[in-house]
């Protein structure tokens, strides 16, 4: 169909009013996104407005780091670890680090699987992530409560330098920890539709009634994988720098 | 599997991208571990961040495989924030030089 047919077709069209006129109108655009499934476009836009809010927090920790005259805390002294007598530094955030990187590549594995149909080995491997997701969790409980009892950082002041190391610090961990415990939640439902067979069955789903297959898979390791590229980030502007 | 497109690929391109995450990983720890001071230590994190970063987008995330319009759209936006950047480092020298006159020098 030409362009000039497509518009003449929606300009015939009997235009409705009121709200469902609103929903008509925007619906009947072209869809721009071809063969990408509406809910994998939608996470993408999802994440690229997560992108922001995560790029104002760090832009904003960076200008705050800027704009201080009372020295910032060394974070390689700060995240140090003392393991039987050596002094080792940034070794939690290190071990962090790579636990994240562990659990998005089980994702990426879990979503290859997922498309074989392979239900087994994608319920074990989704299961494997949000358990490295859940330790992950874990050790910034750890890492956090240290923080808070041993050091005494506060989000007003701590003792080893500019006071807003703990504000910056809590704010922007704290957001991308509860990515992650959120991702957790969601990577055991999915489990569980995944080993109850739902995808193979392509059974509706609960909240949207669409038949459910392996692509919300695909769309759950997206934003996994984000979260794990946002630590990427925190992990070489706060930790590193 | 009615209207889904699946991203489906070999095995072995996931395990490579897996393993090179690992050494820039280790990589952008050594950093730390071995004390590298000034630009050399600034210009190692960034490029092993940049690299972590494009691979994970580019290859678990399959951006290499979907659509340039799909790509577009996800990729063009962030690079506004390089602006945001210069103004936040504007804002922040600017600031920390009124704070240096007005209450007393840097220690």
């Amino acid at each position: 169909m030409t362009q000039s047919a497509q518009a003449a077709m929606v300009e015939t069209a009997p235009l409705l009013d009121g709200t469902p006129g609103v929903i008509a109108d925007w619906s009947s655009d072209q869809r721009a996104f071809k063969k990408t499934p509406w809910g994998k476009a939608m996470m993408w836009i999802f994440l690229l407005s997560d992108t922001f809010i995560f790029s104002c927090f760090l832009i904003s920790y960076g200008t705050i780091r800027m704009s201080t005259t009372i020295p910032w805390p060394n974070p390689s002294e700060v995240f140090a670890l003392t393991i039987a007598g050596n002094h080792v530094p940034l070794l939690l955030i290190a071990i962090m680090t790579f636990v994240l990187i562990t659990s998005s590549g089980t994702m990426a594995l879990a979503v290859n699987f997922g498309y074989r149909k392979n239900k087994m080995v994608t319920f074990w491997l989704l299961l494997a992530t949000a358990l490295l997701g859940a330790l992950f969790v874990g050790m910034q409980a750890f890492e956090w409560t240290k923080l808070i009892v041993e050091e005494g950082v506060r989000p007003w002041g701590n003792p080893m330098g500019a006071p807003q190391f703990g504000a910056i610090f809590f704010m922007v961990t704290g957001f991308h920890g509860t990515h992650v415990s959120i991702g957790v939640l969601f990577l055991a439902i999915m489990a569980v539709k995944v080993i109850r067979g739902k995808m193979d069955r392509e059974e509706p789903g609960f909240m949207t009634g669409r038949k459910q297959d392996y692509g919300m898979v695909e769309v759950m390791g997206l934003y996994w994988h984000f979260v794990d590229l946002v630590w990427v980030f925190i992990f070489a502007v706060f930790y590193l720098w | 599997m009615s209207s889904t497109e699946g991203q489906q690929h070999p095995l072995g391109i996931y395990f490579q991208i897996w393993i090179l995450l690992f050494v820039l990983s280790g990589a952008s720890y050594a950093v730390d571990y071995f004390a590298f001071q000034g630009y050399l230590r600034w210009f190692l994190i960034i490029v092993f961040m940049m690299l972590k970063a494009g691979l994970i987008v580019s290859v678990f995330m399959h951006m290499i495989w979907e659509r340039q319009a799909l790509v577009y759209a996800i990729i063009v936006p962030p690079l506004l924030l390089l602006v945001f950047v210069g103004i936040g480092t504007l804002e922040g020298d600017y600031t920390y030089l009124t704070r240096d006159i007005f209450f007393g020098g840097a220690e």
